[in-house]
């Protein structure tokens, strides 16, 4: 990598975060809450997604390559730092530590998740209601999607709270108080909608 | 009753730069006020292990004895902070006294600081008044910013908010919290701040500002109670500014 081009990559590793990835996560989440209605109100909400116009380019832009980079440099990221909550126990310090962790549980998360679903449909597979009543008649799919959903909704929550440090939205120590008060309560109204969700296709 | 009454320490040595490190015990009379510079002075005076056999004085850095200087940091009981104002009275015992490992060791609890000066070579942390004829007075600073100025200017570059940050460690080249609230310190001030841009550009650089992970040890950490986290967030709004001023260039400065 050419010299000092680390704060372009950091700053784009956190806004890629933000926008589109974290964007798209809000709205596959409420796209999802659709099965709270059944399976037709699903299938429906699912076929409008999966018939908008320039799909492919869509994901592409929108979701493949910035996950990408965001997964990749973010691995970068989370091995090169040297956790130290035992000695050091404050609540930031362990969101730190937690926001890596959850990184790292999303990335593996979204990869099989990727897999069974997307990668499956080129394939030739059919992504609807059915598809994922069937990965998640077992029970222990349940589990890996329930800690799958609540990692990456922690990680886009508390990676809310660092964007806006990051880019000198929230200066003063008030400011960042509020800001993680916030982002609590998105961590759980997104959990909410994304537990639903998946208790709609059990 | 008070005169047999002991202090015992547990401390990480070693012999130079690579030898290999190991703990040895001190038990100390106890004397009231004692601090952990003076149970340190008491060893050198007298160099002799809990197991009663004469061995080496304890290395260790020192100078000012009141908390300015920051040379004698350490970690003490798990915890970076100066030994000078390490009140016996106020620790547990047995007490563990380390290096901190962040920085290279000399010897025993004595460690190089050389890499905070030379990030404040890097970061540009002075004021240029010299010309080559009287420049006059500068620009006169209000005294709101002083104030909260004048908290910046306490660092003593003792190590401790490097010491804390868990990305500052032999896998990052991380400068750490201390040389970065120098920058917002000169940025803020009237003649400092006619070379903003040259002190942001160079945080900009590898290492720099953006390996901050947000964990906020530092300003936990941090003895003289700066604002390190706040100084920060400043600076990730004055480099965001900076970037955008340099990339789509409106007026240079």
């Amino acid at each position: 990598m050419a010299e000092n081009r680390e704060f372009f990559w950091r700053k784009l590793h956190s806004l890629l975060g933000v926008i589109p990835v974290g964007l798209f996560l809000v709205q596959h989440l409420v796209i999802n809450h659709f099965a709270t209605g059944g399976a037709e109100s699903f299938n429906k909400a699912a076929g409008f997604m999966e018939h908008l116009p320039f799909r492919i380019f869509l994901e592409v832009f929108v979701i493949y390559l910035p996950l990408l980079f965001h997964a990749i440099y973010g691995l970068y990221i989370a091995f090169s730092a040297k956790n130290n909550v035992s000695q050091y126990g404050y609540f930031r310090n362990w969101m730190f530590m937690i926001q890596r962790i959850s990184g790292v549980i999303t990335l593996v998360f979204v990869a099989w998740h990727v897999w069974e679903t997307r990668i499956a449909a080129a394939f030739g597979a059919e992504v609807d209601f059915n598809m994922m009543a069937d990965i998640l008649s077992s029970p222990f799919m349940v589990a890996f999607y329930a800690i799958g959903i609540l990692s990456t909704v922690f990680h886009f929550a508390n990676g809310l709270w660092s964007f806006f440090v990051s880019w000198g939205i929230t200066v003063t120590p008030r400011s960042q108080v509020i800001s993680t008060y916030v982002t609590i309560g998105i961590f759980v109204a997104l959990s909410i909608v994304g537990m639903r969700a998946l208790a709609a296709f059990i | 009753m008070s005169e047999n009454k002991t202090v015992r320490f547990i401390i990480t040595r070693q012999g130079s730069a690579d030898a290999t490190p190991y703990e040895e015990t001190f038990d100390l009379p106890y004397r009231p006020n004692m601090n952990v510079i003076s149970a340190l002075m008491e060893i050198r005076r007298n160099p002799v292990n809990a197991k009663g056999e004469t061995t080496s004085p304890i290395a260790w850095d020192m100078n000012c004895l009141e908390e300015v200087c920051g040379a004698c940091s350490m970690v003490i009981n798990g915890r970076p902070r100066q030994s000078c104002t390490a009140l016996i009275d106020k620790l547990e015992q047995p007490i563990r006294l380390e290096p901190m490992r962040t920085f290279p060791v000399v010897r025993d609890l004595q460690v190089d600081r050389k890499r905070m000066f030379d990030s404040l070579k890097k970061v540009k942390a002075w004021i240029p008044i010299d010309g080559t004829y009287d420049l006059g007075p500068g620009p006169r600073m209000p005294e709101k910013k002083r104030q909260w100025a004048y908290e910046l200017s306490k660092c003593m570059t003792c190590g401790v908010c490097l010491e804390a940050c868990p990305n500052v460690n032999s896998k990052s080249d991380f400068i750490g919290p201390q040389p970065l609230s120098q920058v917002r310190l000169f940025n803020a001030h009237p003649t400092g701040e006619m070379n903003k841009a040259e002190r942001l550009e160079a945080i900009m650089g590898d290492g720099g500002l953006s390996n901050c992970g947000n964990s906020q040890n530092c300003v936990q950490s941090c003895p003289k109670g700066i604002p390190l986290t706040t100084s920060i967030a400043a600076l990730n709004r004055a480099t965001t500014i900076q970037a955008f001023k340099s990339f789509f260039g409106s007026d240079q400065i």
